[in-house]
């Protein structure tokens, strides 16, 4: 039973340990457990939702939930349009968080994304230990032990679960140690009539930068590269359209700046404010800033505590872990990753365009995708894998690319998997990552991606590999978003003539 | 390569990037993006489009074509560009061999970078008459 008072999971033995429960730990331990595997969910927080009991600072999400949709609330398309919610089977677990939204904003409060969460743990009765906090790690034989303040927890497979949620700051700025993280941002009105320099223009740079917007005096925001703003390069990993409005008012000359350059170092003066020496980088130039504050929306990292020295081998600044197609580490096999951390395995990344595994909506379904897999290769459950008519796969493919969120919300990422055998027949494999269907070796079959190109056409992707090999095909793009029409059926269908016979 | 090592620094050791000023380096910095692969993965897929522009900054990678090797890259080489600048897919395969830690441009992206960067376009100019004379030394 979950109880909030952190009684269950004690410690001992446990197929699959998960830490953290945020929405990545939370869908991974209910996603095992309907495959039949139990898993000891360990958080040091007291509640569930991770993230979302603190972030956004500035109260509202940057991903959307449609109250109102095309599709109906509760079934399997409408996932598309709720990018919030954990994904249960029963129906008394969809669909949660649209239940705790007041319909004044398509995009959820903190606090009503949070009692979504909370009411998801509860229903489902997800077994949470809060409280608890993860110390160290050791391996043991082919599984793990977690050393937590509760005493030692071991397993067989070991599931992170944490966020990346470790306040980064570069280290070779100096001085940057002496200006608060985004984390440590002040109430809005706390910036009253101030100048505020904030170093970053990614998401957590411009969020900062709007909620000052009626406050601060002036907001300069400087990093080196120009920004790039969602709606042009197509990714939720760029600005948001949502936190535009200090990009506005800087290109509009309204007297809020936004700089192309690299923080040299970063001083006190005698007076308490700061002075920051920055170069510009797309246009040459040097610029020695006096601020009331700075704060550093420098981004953040991934709370491994000892993995490393386990041998957990990481990338980027050592921020997130390297990692396999199906989220394990690439260097310690029985460590997987869920939630956000899993944006380290990156996938085909086609036109630059990356998945959306650092948000609720991309990597509920690869924790899905994750708890099968471990599900099947550790402890010998294999997923039901449907047989299929041969005149019933060109409108399933085709439906599955008009309406299937796993291959809306993760473009070119996860894709839905057929195989075929002469003597067997064809069978569905399931939603699986598209970056092992098209790199390992395997039966003849079809993978169905949707994906976005350089020009922003959205299309249905195909890839079909028979006698080891894979090509790739693009069906046609449609202006209302639909594949389903004649002209993909009969692309699709001569496509695979050869397949199935 | 220590694995927090600041991207910039990393860069101001790469050939491609050596006449960059450090403001410079650090926008590239900012620009590339880090991809992290595991032995035996695809970076460049044959005949796949929409790839992007990947420079080496640590380990080993085999190029292959039809599934035969064709040669082996390493730290500081590059590789799709060619495909990015004809606007066709990749004729090969670069696959891993061990773990191996790029940078990768967003394939979209490489026109507008090379036409702000005038010193990497003469660098990988160089480089790319480097693999012709190779190549033409091997035909006559």
């Amino acid at each position: 039973m979950a109880e909030l008072n952190g009684k269950s999971c004690p410690p001992g033995d446990y197929p699959v340990v998960v830490i953290g429960s945020g929405p990545g730990g939370l869908q991974t331990s209910y996603s095992l457990a309907r495959a039949g595997v139990r898993s000891a969910v360990l958080s040091s927080d007291e509640g569930p939702g991770g993230m979302f009991r603190q972030f956004p600072l500035f109260q509202r999400l940057i991903t959307w939930t449609k109250i109102h949709s095309p599709a109906e609330r509760g079934t399997r398309p409408y996932e598309w349009y709720d990018w919030n919610s954990l994904i249960g089977e029963d129906p008394k677990l969809r669909a949660l968080v649209p239940e705790f939204m007041d319909g004044t904003s398509y995009f959820p409060a903190r606090p009503e994304m949070e009692s979504g969460l909370k009411e998801f743990t509860q229903r489902a009765a997800i077994e949470v230990r809060y409280g608890c906090r993860w110390e160290a790690t050791r391996k043991d034989g082919d599984g793990f032990v977690v050393s937590t303040s509760d005493g030692e927890y071991s397993c067989k497979a070991l599931v992170i679960a944490v966020g990346m949620t470790q306040p980064w700051k570069p280290s070779n700025i100096p001085g940057i140690e002496l200006v608060p993280h985004y984390v440590d941002t002040k109430p809005a009105r706390e910036y009253a009539g101030k100048r505020v320099l904030v170093v970053g223009k990614r998401n957590s740079g411009f969020e900062v930068a709007d909620a000052l917007l009626p406050w601060a005096s002036q907001i300069v925001l400087a990093s080196p590269r120009p920004a790039r703003i969602s709606v042009l390069v197509r990714s939720t990993a760029a600005a948001r359209a949502r936190y535009l409005q200090p990009y506005e008012d800087a290109v509009l000359g309204g007297g809020n700046i936004v700089l192309d350059a690299a923080t040299e170092r970063i001083d006190r003066t005698p007076e308490g404010r700061y002075r920051t020496q920055l170069k510009g980088t797309t246009k040459p130039g040097d610029f020695a800033l006096e601020t009331d504050d700075v704060i550093a929306a420098t981004g953040f990292g991934t709370p491994l505590q000892d993995l490393p020295a386990l041998g957990v081998k990481t990338f980027y600044q050592g921020r997130l872990p390297a990692q396999t197609p199906y989220w394990e580490s690439a260097s310690v096999p029985g460590v997987y990753f869920a939630g956000s951390i899993t944006q380290g395995s990156i996938g085909l990344k086609k036109y630059g365009i990356p998945s959306n595994s650092a948000a609720v909506h991309g990597f509920r379904y690869n924790a899905m995708v994750l708890a099968r897999h471990i599900a099947e290769t550790r402890f010998g459950v294999a997923p039901e894998r449907p047989m299929m008519a041969a005149k019933d796969v060109v409108p399933y493919l085709l439906s599955e690319a008009t309406r299937a969120p796993e291959l809306w919300n993760q473009q070119s990422y996860l894709a839905r998997i057929l195989t075929f055998d002469q003597g067997k027949g064809i069978t569905d494999e399931g939603i699986l990552p598209l970056a092992h269907f098209v790199d390992t070796a395997g039966p003849d079959g079809i993978a169905m991606a949707v994906e976005t190109d350089a020009e922003g056409d959205i299309h249905p992707a195909v890839y079909i590999r028979r006698g080891g090999r894979v090509e790739e095909h693009a069906l046609s793009s449609s202006p209302m978003l639909d594949h389903e029409t004649a002209e993909h059926t009969g692309q699709l269908s001569s496509l695979l003539k050869s397949l199935i016979s | 390569m220590p694995e927090t090592e600041e991207i910039v620094d990393v860069l101001s050791g790469l050939s491609l990037f050596a006449d960059l000023s450090r403001p410079e380096l650090e926008e590239v910095a900012h620009t590339f993006e880090e991809e992290w692969f595991t032995a035996g993965q695809r970076i460049l897929r044959q005949g796949f489009k929409g790839s992007g522009f990947y420079v080496i900054i640590d380990g080993e990678a085999s190029v292959s074509r039809d599934g035969s090797e064709i040669a082996r890259i390493s730290r500081g080489d590059f590789f799709g560009e060619i495909s990015l600048l004809l606007g066709e897919s990749p004729v090969a395969d670069v696959t891993s061999n061990g773990s191996l830690h790029c940078l990768v441009l967003a394939g979209p992206a490489l026109e507008e970078f090379l036409l702000a960067h005038s010193s990497v376009t003469y660098r990988m100019l160089q480089a790319l008459a480097r693999r012709v004379r190779v190549t033409n030394q091997w035909r006559s």
